[in-house]
């Protein structure tokens, strides 16, 4: 089959050479181009964030279709959107927002705080379906003093709820839309939705009543193709089908495309952190020395070597270099397997240990399996592969039941490090002191007190490894060299195109 | 003939009931919950208790599924979960690729294995003979999905003729739309037509052999005409059933074909169904699929009793 692949490959790129050649030898001299085919490599669920949880229905709508009162930007740092500017009271427990005079939803309704505070109770409400809900949990009441004016009330401190106020799932809706959202999406953002054909694309197109009159948006059409397989993607690229793979799915196949003349690579950060959770409540993980060794039989430049070809940043903790205040923490166990057999030795367990591991079916997480059964039998440890499909058994046996001894899955959320406090959570994982750490978190409101917290809370997972971090996948974007504006990391799961245009 | 038509067809109803019971178990009983699915890793307890609610699956089984085939005999199979719009749409995007994609296959399969198949038993033994032996060894012994490979690298990645995948949608352009099924439906017809032109070859010999065709010839019937008169309308039996049954591998054979040349059709709608559980679609499709091989099964049965009048005489 790999020879075959190859073949497959080789044809598939000569093929290619000659289009491209084809392509580039007939210049046009009009202005540039401004449709855009965008390829993806899972179509989303339905095309309201607010309503479930897949990144793929962001990375369609957040900011082409849907707004927040805030953004995130580039650096993964909050900016103002439909709310122009807020305040913060001294407690830290009321939040006053002024919104933007003159925007208009796609139907025509305008927004005001009436339609902001709509929207965010029903983000809160009872019959909410909102996969953030928790969110919302901090805010007591909301109040609509006047058209541009917004008071969230608190009960308690709530120091990531600004950052959270820029997620896909925390989108202003108009409430005259919002039930049919799912199929026909309407928001304030610079693209309205014109078609979904389903298994295949979803077509947007230029809103010509966007508010934001400083925005130059340079693209007229966009089309996202949903192209699940890797081979598939390849062929579609080097045809010219599409035009932008911002997050292309075989690290293997990324070599393929330097030697094409249009095409162009660039390889960012995700959030997708790899980590082999364990259950910390079972034997032999309760033992902390045993996750130690565990950790220190793992050399994660190998592991990223053979599962992702060598593209990937090894982690030491639940945190990605995109984050504020990251720090490389994966000297503090380093590959050392003589130390891993020590301590092992030391838990009691000097005749070797056995357990199972429950692994998703995607690629990256079955090559890191194998992987680490090899490195683990070099001290002892015989690791049992038992393949669980993502996301239904997975989440039925790892996340919900909680049986299992170890798993592996990529955490998508961006900022996330705080499942190590949330009770029940797969890890079955309790720390007081680290509990406390992001207690204090969501306490203060000061930018650069939450900075000092969240390296404190890196290096207690660091030191205590509930899962073993092994490192973060890569943003394998491949798209024309003429394409330029889309962005290079992803702080946050999307496809932001309010700033990508063709160069003549 | 009236009667028994009423007969064979209160039996396919009952069929059809027992296999939507059957169906709408397993999927139930698979692991796997739609809410939690949907609603991610940080839902809360109340918030996936909403989602159900919302999607009827707190409702206890046996009244779900009687609210099911209630509603699916007026043709409402639902709403999907996940794309959020009914599932007979959803459906009926589908078949309009899988549907066509059968058909052609078959017609594919029947226009390569028959002539080959009659050819070869005519003149046994031949050039003609010894290829159709050959090609019906080779296209069998090949998976749909690595002909589909193969016939990407010849025709698509390498002659540029056909489009290696994708589907344009029927409102492209009719010409556009039966480009892209070209070659799937050829991957699917080969190794069908590989069985059948062994059948075809076979069942031609068998009867060539009966003693009504050597009297035909005795009396002077030219070859052709004895062929065309008394041995090829006895032969078609054994060929219609095994067509009937083919087409039930095609069906399941269009899941891998639809994945490989990434065809929006019905087979990856079933996929991504599973993987997400959306059970209401799963259901319906399953059903859907279910139903047509008993119809076509029911359907070959007929052509046969057309074709075969001692069946006739024995009903």
């Amino acid at each position: 089959m790999r020879i075959l692949a190859g073949l497959a490959r080789g044809a598939v790129f000569s093929a290619m050479l000659a289009v491209s050649a084809a392509l580039t030898a007939s210049p046009s001299m009009a202005d540039p181009r401004r449709d855009l085919v965008l390829g993806m490599g899972i179509e989303p669920t339905g095309l309201d964030p607010t309503i479930a949880a897949p990144v793929a229905i962001g990375q369609v709508t957040w900011q082409n279709v849907f707004e927040g009162l805030v953004t995130i930007g580039r650096d993964g740092k909050v900016q103002p959107q439909l709310a122009e500017s807020w305040e913060i009271s001294p407690d830290g427990l009321t939040y006053t927002f002024r919104l933007r005079h003159g925007v208009k939803f796609h139907d025509g309704e305008a927004f005001d705080a009436d339609v902001a505070k709509a929207s965010i109770e029903r983000a809160r409400g009872a019959q909410s379906t909102n996969p953030q809900k928790r969110f919302f949990d901090a805010i007591a009441s909301i109040d609509a003093p006047d058209a541009a004016t917004l008071v969230l009330h608190l009960s308690r401190p709530a120091g990531s709820l600004l950052y959270w106020l820029g997620w896909p799932s925390s989108v202003i809706v108009s409430p005259k839309t919002a039930d049919a959202n799912k199929t026909d999406p309407v928001g304030t953002g610079p693209f309205l939705f014109s078609r979904w054909v389903k298994g295949d694309r979803v077509e947007l197109k230029r809103n010509p009543d966007y508010w934001d009159k400083a925005a130059n948006i340079r693209l007229d059409t966009v089309t996202f193709r949903f192209i699940p397989d890797p081979q598939a993607q390849s062929a579609a690229l080097v045809s010219g089908d599409v035009d932008a793979f911002p997050e292309f799915g075989a690290p293997e196949l990324m070599s393929s495309f330097t030697e094409n003349e249009r095409l162009t690579t660039e390889i960012g950060n995700t959030e997708l952190k790899v980590v082999a959770g364990m259950n910390n409540a079972r034997k032999p993980f309760s033992d902390k020395r045993v996750r130690e060794a565990l950790m220190h039989a793992l050399d994660r430049a190998t592991i990223i070597d053979g599962a992702w070809s060598a593209l990937g940043t090894p982690i030491g903790s639940h945190y990605t270099p995109n984050d504020r205040a990251y720090k490389d923490l994966t000297g503090i166990y380093p590959y050392d397997p003589d130390k891993a057999k020590a301590l092992l030795k030391e838990a009691g367990y000097e005749n070797g240990l056995s357990f199972t591991i429950k692994v998703p079916q995607m690629s990256y997480a079955t090559r890191t399996a194998e992987i680490m059964q090899v490195m683990f039998a070099e001290v002892g440890v015989t690791l049992s592969i038992e393949p669980t499909e993502f996301p239904a058994k997975w989440v039925q046996d790892v996340f919900t039941s909680r049986d299992y001894d170890m798993t592996i899955v990529a955490h998508a959320e961006p900022m996330d490090i705080d499942i190590y406090a949330r009770d029940p959570y797969y890890f079955n994982y309790r720390n007081p002191a680290f509990d406390a750490v992001m207690a204090k978190v969501e306490a203060t409101t000061d930018t650069a007190g939450q900075d000092r917290l969240y390296a404190e809370a890196q290096e207690i997972l660091a030191r205590d490894v509930p899962a073993l971090f092994l490192f973060v996948m890569p943003k394998l974007g491949v798209h024309d060299r003429k394409l330029h504006g889309l962005w290079k990391d992803e702080p946050i799961p999307s496809n932001v195109l309010s700033e990508v245009y063709w160069a003549e | 003939m009236t009667g028994l038509l009423l007969r064979r067809l209160g039996g396919l109803a009952l069929t059809l009931l027992a296999v939507s019971a059957l169906i709408f178990a397993v999927m139930n009983v698979l692991p796997g919950d739609a809410a939690a699915i949907m609603l991610g890793t940080s839902a809360s307890e109340d918030t996936l208790a909403a989602l159900r609610a919302e999607l009827g699956l707190d409702r206890p089984l046996v009244l779900r599924y009687a609210a099911w085939i209630a509603s699916a005999a007026t043709g409402d199979f639902g709403r999907s979960y996940t794309y959020g719009v009914p599932v007979s749409e959803l459906i009926g995007e589908r078949l309009a690729v899988t549907l066509p994609l059968a058909l052609f296959a078959v017609i594919l399969s029947v226009l390569i294995a028959v002539p080959l198949g009659v050819g070869a038993a005519s003149r046994r033994g031949g050039a003609l003979d010894r290829f159709a032996t050959v090609f019906a060894q080779m296209s069998v012994a090949m998976p749909a999905f690595w002909v589909a490979i193969l016939l990407i690298i010849l025709f698509s990645t390498g002659w540029g003729i056909f489009p290696a995948g994708g589907f344009p949608g029927w409102q492209a352009g009719g010409l556009a739309a039966l480009k892209s099924l070209v070659l799937p439906s050829l991957a699917l017809a080969l190794p069908q037509a590989g069985v059948l032109t062994r059948v075809t070859r076979a069942a031609v010999l068998d009867v060539t052999g009966e003693d009504f065709v050597r009297t035909a010839r005795a009396k002077g019937l030219p070859r052709r005409v004895a062929l065309w008169r008394h041995v090829l309308p006895n032969a078609s039996v054994p060929i219609v059933t095994v067509l009937g049954l083919q087409f039930t591998f095609l069906v399941a054979g269009a899941v891998l074909i639809e994945n490989v040349f990434n065809l929006p059709g019905l087979g990856r709608l079933a996929y991504q169904a599973l993987t997400q559980r959306d059970i209401v679609v799963m259901q319906a499709v399953v059903m859907l699929l279910s139903g047509l091989v008993i119809v076509v099964n029911f359907l070959v049965d007929l052509a046969q009793m057309r074709l075969d009048p001692r069946l006739r005489a024995l009903a």
